[in-house]
């Protein structure tokens, strides 16, 4: 499918090449990988166990010797593992390049930073596409419900793994700074500081509207084939590049797609009276559908989706958000975007209210931006300035050299 | 403070900031109000070693307080000190910010409630430059420390030593040290009364704490 195919058609043939070199990274990925054994399993929040799992994950810069100097990076909802540097799967820069890299914001020179591809994903953690050991086929609809909580209980598994008792920072955007939360939440004396950008404590009624029409959208694919496509060779493309194409809508602002498209017409000087991609938006949006199927198993965008919704602070810490920081000795920094209509400033505007309840170290940056949602993962100069101040004081307060090396 | 040799940090800082730096044991754990650019902040973690925090109300100075390594959130005094739980704080300071608050009485009582010591400094509005000029030339006054004109001024509740001594006194908040001081920053001595502060003060600085 093109950017300018006129409609989503059904798929005729099984993966194109790309989805191969993905399905292949599910189970087999280029980053390093630590499995966790039958015999130690996650208890999932909700009762069941889960084991054995994988967690797939890259690394950037150098562990020092007092193990002091390790940022853990969450990712977004279709985010992976390949932070900085390059992307073996797309070709193409790591999603936080701008962040994160030699000399930036979140400095590999002075830093070690750790970024997993999160538990349900699909590029190497244990996620609905990776193989089920009891059956040699894909887990599919047979991978358990998981939420954030379980996500971030991997993760620590993971820092654990790697002899790290305590986190420098915790950063991450969107459903990474959900993942941030709970981090800061749950194992608060492993975080000496944390970063929630982007983000709320807990999932609208809007938010879960947005993810149960890309859910429906996925299952109403009949090539889905109630979630056993891997084992038949099919894929529910054109489902999730429609769910794709919704919820790219909710990661930018009305200004943004105003100033960027307008009614421009796409390659065209007048209306075709057709439902072709008339307009520069609708070849825009068919093309992030269609990018998107390449890299993403729609299994994986399911969980993922579901533990987004799932996800609410105040109820899992007994109705009240301050419990969840209660006595927290973490040191905040919580940043919001203007145009961002998906998570709006309010709702970080919470999470520094429950902060400030228990009198916790807080900074609270909203920036000023027309980028929406993404805004995070652009070039936004004041979010760059933020993260190297707020972390070049925390790595004064915690005693670590520049250069890591303490 | 004319006459004495001062260190250039001291040059460059708000006279208030040096009094209210003065007032605050060091170590101690602070919430400054209004915070500005955070050269308050700054000023105390260099010279208490203060566990220092901030509010502001505009995104800019905000982003600038982060990106120097401070503590601070965007808010506004009227609106989010309601958060904060009781004696959070050994000192919550306002400085220079109370007259730009809707409900002063508030800011103040939440200031009270928050530290165990609450620091205000504010413009004195009962200065007899002030006085003199709504008296001979009946117009709003307009002073080095007030610069605005009453339409873009965002002071809107200003008020004189007497009204905020006062103010203190229906709060129930002891008043445990207060110093006024004149335009080129000497302090006024504490011998004088009352109505001389009120008089020949351009700034106050009172430490207060609930009785």
């Amino acid at each position: 499918m093109t950017a300018n195919d006129p409609t989503v058609k059904p798929s005729d043939q099984p993966s194109g090449q790309e989805r191969a070199l993905h399905t292949r990274e599910a189970t087999n990925p280029s980053s390093q990988i630590v499995r966790f054994p039958e015999g130690a399993p996650l208890t999932l929040s909700s009762g069941r166990t889960f084991g054995p799992f994988d967690v797939a994950y890259q690394t950037y810069g150098a562990l020092n010797a007092a193990k002091s100097n390790a940022i853990l990076l969450c990712h977004a909802l279709t985010g992976d593992q390949y932070a900085a540097g390059d992307n073996p799967v797309t070709k193409k820069p790591g999603w936080w390049t701008t962040l994160v890299g030699p000399g930036k914001s979140i400095d590999t020179d002075k830093y070690f930073v750790i970024c997993t591809n999160t538990l349900g994903g699909c590029l190497g953690s244990s996620g609905p596409a990776s193989i089920n050991p009891s059956t040699g086929k894909a887990y599919g609809l047979d991978f358990p419900v998981i939420t954030i909580a379980d996500m971030v209980a991997a993760q620590a598994r993971l820092i654990e793994h790697l002899g790290i008792e305590q986190l420098f920072s915790v950063v991450g955007g969107s459903m990474g700074g959900m993942q941030v939360l709970e981090w800061a939440a749950r194992f608060g004396d492993r975080v000496f500081s944390a970063i929630p950008i982007a983000t709320a404590p807990r999932h609208s009624a809007q938010n879960i509207a947005f993810h149960e029409v890309g859910r429906q959208a996925v299952m109403a694919d009949p090539e889905w084939r109630a979630g056993r496509y891997l084992e038949e060779g099919a894929f529910p493309k054109n489902g999730l590049a429609v769910a794709r194409m919704a919820a790219h809508i909710t990661y930018l602002s009305e200004e943004a797609l105003q100033i960027k498209f307008g009614r421009n017409l796409q390659a065209r000087t007048q209306k075709t009276f057709s439902f072709d991609a008339d307009f520069q938006i609708e070849s825009y949006l068919r093309h992030q559908g269609s990018t998107f199927v390449d890299r993403f198993d729609a299994n994986s965008y399911l969980y993922i989706t579901r533990a987004t919704d799932y996800f609410d602070m105040e109820a899992e810490f007994g109705g009240k958000l301050a419990n969840a920081f209660q006595g927290t000795k973490t040191r905040f920094c919580v940043v919001s975007f203007t145009s961002d209509w998906l998570y709006p400033t309010r709702e970080s505007r919470d999470i520094v209210r429950a902060l400030n309840a228990v009198a916790a170290n807080v900074s609270f940056v909203e920036i000023d931006s027309d980028k929406g949602h993404d805004a995070f993962l652009l070039e936004e100069k004041v979010l760059f300035r933020t993260v190297e101040g707020f972390l070049s004081a925390a790595a004064e307060a915690r005693g670590l050299t520049v250069g890591g090396r303490s | 403070m004319s006459g004495a040799v001062m260190t250039p940090r001291q040059a460059l800082t708000r006279v208030d900031h040096l009094l209210i730096s003065d007032m605050v044991r060091p170590g101690s754990r602070v919430l400054d109000v209004g915070c500005g650019d955070g050269d308050l902040l700054e000023l105390l973690r260099e010279l208490r070693g203060v566990d220092g925090r901030g509010v502001e109300i505009s995104r800019d100075r905000v982003n600038a307080c982060v990106a120097r390594g401070l503590s601070v959130i965007q808010g506004d005094a009227d609106r989010d000190l309601a958060a904060y739980p009781d004696a959070a704080f050994d000192y919550a300071i306002l400085s220079l910010t109370i007259q730009a608050t809707r409900q002063p009485r508030i800011v103040l009582e939440n200031l009270l409630r928050i530290g165990r010591h609450a620091i205000v400094s504010f413009p004195n509005f009962g200065h007899w430059r002030v006085r003199g000029q709504l008296m001979f030339h009946g117009r709003m006054p307009r002073t080095d420390h007030l610069p605005e004109a009453w339409y873009d001024s965002p002071d809107g509740h200003l008020c004189t030593i007497k009204d905020f001594a006062e103010l203190c006194e229906q709060l129930n908040a002891r008043v445990e040290s207060k110093v006024a001081f004149n335009a080129s920053g000497q302090k006024l001595g504490t011998w004088l009364p009352l109505t001389a502060h009120n008089l020949l003060g351009e700034k106050a600085v009172f430490q207060l704490t609930k009785r």
